[in-house]
C-alpha cells in the first residue's frame, strides 16, 4: 500500500514537472515577453533593464531553475493585465472553481453511479432506457450547447435559476449540472457495463449459493467491484472536468479559474495563463491523488501488488 | 417410475422427480434440463457424467434455484429436500436454505471467489448469514472449517485476499465455504476441472473424508469417469437434458446398457488398454431447442433402429437398481 502510494505520488510530482517545462518551453517559443510588458515608447536601456529583472540575460536552465524556484513558492510573476501578482489572481479565483467542481463531481457521482446499477439490475426495462438517455445527452451534446439549452429553459423561460453568474446559492446549479453531465454519463456507462460482468460472474453465483440476499448481493458483493473500472477512467474524467470549466465558466460567466484563463488568453496576459494552467495542473494532480488512494482502498490487488 | 437406488436401507435426503428446466431464447425453448428424476440418500455420492452441453451445470442451478429468470423456468417437477419441495417457495425462503441445507463448490476457483473481500470475510458470511451465534465464535467457525480443508496457518491467512492464494488453496477455501453450515447435500461442479492432477487428487481425497466425518451427500458434476469411479456409488448419465442411463458405479462400468454410456466409457484412457488416440464420440448431440421426437441419440447411435427415431425410449429396469432409456435394453 505504502509503496503504491509513494509511486502515485512520485508520478503526481513528475506530472507537475513536465507540465511546468512544458508551460516553460512554450513561453520562450513564444517569444520575448518584453515585447508584452514593454511598449513603443521604451528605450534600449529599459529593454536591457527587464532583461536584467526578468533574468532573460541567462542561460535557458538558469531561467528554468528561477522559474521553478519561483513557483514552488507560490510566485509566478506578475499579471500584465491586472498590475498584481498572479498567485494573488489565482487565488481570488480558485474558490469559485474548486466550488463548481465538487458540486459537479458530486453530481456526477449521484447520479452516474445509482443509474448505472439501477440500468444494470433493471436491465432492459424503462429504467434502463432512462439510463440510456441520460447517458446519450451526457456523451452526444457539447458542454456549451448543453449550457445553452438548460440557461434558456430553466433561467430564461422559467426563472428558475439566474441565468449566469455568480449570484444566489441557485446559481451553480445550472454550470454544475452542464459540466457533471458528461461525467455522470460516463460514470453511468461504466458502472452499468462493469455490473452487468459482475452480476454474471462465478463469485456472485457463490455468493448466492451461500444464501446472500439480492439487496445484499448488488449493494455489498457487485457494488465494490463494480466501482473499480469508473476509478481506474477517473484519471481520463477529471480532466475532462478541468476543460469543461473552460467552456462552462464562460458560458455562465463563472468567476472562476476556467474563465480566468481565457482571460488571461485573450488579453495575452502570459504570466497568468501560466499561473492559472500550473494551478488546474495542481488540482488535476491532487485530484487524481485521492482518487488513487480510493482505488487501492476499493481493490485490494492493487493495496497488496 | 423406476428409480435406481441401491442404498435402500438409508434415508433419502433429496428426491428431484420430473424436474424440467427450459430458457426461452430467440431460436426457441431451449430444454436444458427435461425430465429428470433421481434420489440422493444419506452419505452418498451420486456422480452426473455427460458431454459438454448437456445440462449438467443447469441442473446443478435449478437445485440450488439459481436459475437466471428470465430466460430461464424450471417449468414443472419438484426437488424435495429434507422433506420439503423447494421448487415453489418464495426467494427469501430459498436463501434461507441455500448454503445451509444444500451448498455448492463451483468450478472454477481463479473467479469463484470475490476479489474485493477478504478470505476470512467470505467464510464468516455465510456463517453470519445461517447461524446465530456471537462474532467470536463465527471466526471461530470460520478457523474451525478452514482447518477441515487443510489451509495451512489458517489463522493467519484469514487476512489474505484470493488474488494472494494459488488455485488450488482458493478451491479449498470454496470447499470451506461450502461446508460451513453443516449442509446436508453439496453440489460440486466439476471442482478440479482447473485443477492439476496432483492437486486434483488432494482436493478428491480431502472431500471424501469430510463426507465421511459428517454423513455428507455429494452430487458430483463431472465429464471424467476416471473421477467418477474414484468418488462416487452411483451414476447418472446425462444426454441432451434427460438421463439416459442410471445405476450403482459397478453396473455402469461393467454393464453399460446404453450405447451412449459406452461411447463415452470407451473414450477413457485406461491402464489396462493401449489407445492409440482419444476416442471421442463422433457426430453433435441435437440442438436443445430443436429435439427430435424419438431417441436424441439416434443420430449417432451406432446401433440405432427404425423405432428410435420415431418414439422416444421410455426409461427401463436393466437390472435392479439399473435403468437405461434405450430401445436395445428389453
Ligand atoms: N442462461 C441461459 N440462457 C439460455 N440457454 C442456457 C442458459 N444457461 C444454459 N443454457 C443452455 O443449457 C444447456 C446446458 O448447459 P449446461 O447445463 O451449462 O451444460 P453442462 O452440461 O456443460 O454443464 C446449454 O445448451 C445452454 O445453451
Ligand atoms: S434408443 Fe436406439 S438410437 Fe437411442 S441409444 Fe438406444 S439404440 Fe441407440
Ligand atoms: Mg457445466
Amino acid at each position: 500500500m505504502q509503496k503504491y502510494l509513494v509511486r502515485r505520488f512520485i508520478l503526481a510530482l513528475v506530472t507537475l514537472l513536465c507540465v511546468s517545462l512544458i508551460i516553460f518551453i512554450m513561453s520562450r517559443v513564444s517569444g520575448d515577453p518584453r515585447h508584452i510588458y514593454l511598449d513603443d515608447y521604451s528605450t534600449q536601456e529599459d529593454w536591457d533593464r527587464m532583461g536584467e529583472v526578468l533574468g532573460l540575460d541567462k542561460p535557458y536552465y538558469e531561467q528554468y531553475g528561477i522559474f521553478i524556484k519561483g513557483a514552488v513558492r507560490g510566485d509566478f510573476g506578475k499579471s500584465v493585465r491586472e498590475a498584481r501578482p498572479v498567485t494573488d489572481v489565482v487565488i481570488e479565483r480558485a474558490p469559485a472553481t474548486l466550488l463548481l467542481g465538487a458540486v459537479a463531481f458530486s453530481f456526477s457521482i449521484l447520479i452516474g453511479v445509482p443509474l448505472g446499477i439501477l440500468s444494470a439490475v433493471k436491465r432492459g426495462t424503462m429504467m434502463d432506457n432512462f439510463g440510456k438517455f441520460i447517458a446519450l445527452i451526457g456523451q452526444s451534446a457539447p458542454p456549451f450547447w448543453l449550457g445553452i439549452m438548460l440557461m434558456f429553459f430553466f433561467a430564461v423561460k422559467l426563472g428558475m435559476v439566474p441565468p449566469y453568474g455568480k449570484q444566489d446559492w441557485n446559481s451553480i446549479i445550472l454550470p454544475a449540472v452542464t459540466l457533471g453531465w458528461y461525467y455522470a454519463a460516463a460514470n453511468l456507462r461504466l458502472v452499468r457495463s462493469a455490473m452487468l460482468d459482475v452480476l454474471d460472474s462465478e463469485y456472485i453465483k457463490l455468493a448466492r449459493a451461500k444464501g446472500v440476499n439480492s439487496r445484499t448481493i448488488i449493494m455489498k458483493h457487485a457494488f465494490r467491484n463494480a466501482l473499480i473500472p469508473p476509478l481506474t477512467f477517473a484519471g481520463v474524467t477529471i480532466g475532462a472536468l478541468v476543460t469543461g470549466s473552460l467552456v462552462v465558466e464562460t458560458v455562465f460567466a463563472w468567476p472562476g479559474l476556467g474563465r480566468l484563463a481565457i482571460e488571461a488568453l485573450f488579453a495575452f496576459d502570459y504570466p497568468l495563463l501560466q499561473g492559472v494552467v500550473i494551478t488546474f495542473t495542481l488540482l488535476y494532480v491532487t485530484a487524481a491523488f485521492i482518487v488513487d488512494v480510493l482505488y487501492a482502498y476499493v481493490d485490494p490487488r492493487i493495496r497488496y501488488a | 417410475m423406476v428409480t435406481a437406488d441401491t442404498r435402500i436401507d438409508t434415508e433419502v435426503v433429496l428426491s428431484v422427480d420430473d424436474l424440467r428446466t427450459h430458457f426461452t431464447t430467440r431460436w426457441g425453448t431451449v430444454k436444458a434440463v427435461d425430465g429428470i428424476s433421481f434420489d440422493l440418500r444419506r452419505g452418498e455420492t451420486l456422480g452426473i457424467v455427460g458431454e459438454s452441453g448437456c445440462g449438467k451445470s443447469v441442473t446443478m442451478l435449478s437445485l440450488m434455484r439459481l436459475i437466471p429468470i428470465p430466460p430461464g423456468k424450471i417449468v414443472s417437477g419438484s426437488i424435495v429436500l429434507d422433506g420439503e419441495d423447494i421448487v415453489p417457495i418464495s426467494e427469501q425462503e430459498m436463501a434461507k436454505i441455500r448454503g445451509s441445507k444444500i451448498a455448492l463448490i463451483i468450478q472454477d476457483p481463479m473467479t469463484s471467489l470475490n476479489p474485493v473481500f477478504s478470505i476470512g470475510d467470505q467464510v464468516e458470511e455465510a456463517i453470519k448469514i445461517h447461524q446465530d451465534i456471537p462474532k467470536r465464535s463465527i471466526t471461530d467457525r470460520a478457523l474451525e472449517v478452514l482447518r477441515k480443508v487443510n489451509i495451512p496457518a489458517a489463522e493467519s491467512r484469514v487476512k489474505d485476499y484470493p488474488h494472494q492464494m494459488s488455485g488450488g488453496m482458493r478451491q479449498r477455501v470454496v470447499g470451506a465455504i461450502g461446508i460451513s453450515c453443516q449442509p446436508q447435500v453439496l453440489i460440486a461442479d466439476e471442482p478440479t476441472t482447473s485443477l492439476d492432477v496432483t492437486i486434483q487428487a488432494q482436493y478428491l481425497k480431502l472431500l471424501k473424508d469430510i463426507q465421511k466425518e459428517s454423513d455428507l451427500s455429494i452430487i458430483f458434476i463431472t465429464h471424467d469417469f476416471g473421477i467418477v469411479a474414484k468418488m462416487c456409488d452411483r451414476v447418472a448419465v446425462m444426454y441432451a437434458g434427460r438421463i439416459v442411463e442410471h445405476g450403482s458405479v459397478r453396473d455402469i462400468f461393467n454393464n453399460p446398457s446404453h450405447p451412449y454410456t459406452e461411447a463415452l466409457l470407451a473414450s477413457v484412457p485406461r491402464m489396462d488398454r493401449v489407445v492409440d488416440r482419444l476416442y471421442s464420440i463422433e457426430g453433435q448431440p441435437p440442438p436443445l431447442h430443436d429435439l427430435p421426437v424419438g431417441c436424441a441419440f439416434a443420430n449417432r447411435c451406432p446401433v440405432v433402429m427404425d423405432k428410435c427415431i420415431e418414439t422416444y425410449p421410455e426409461i427401463k429396469a436393466v437390472s435392479d437398481g439399473h435403468t437405461a432409456a434405450c430401445w436395445k435394453v428389453e
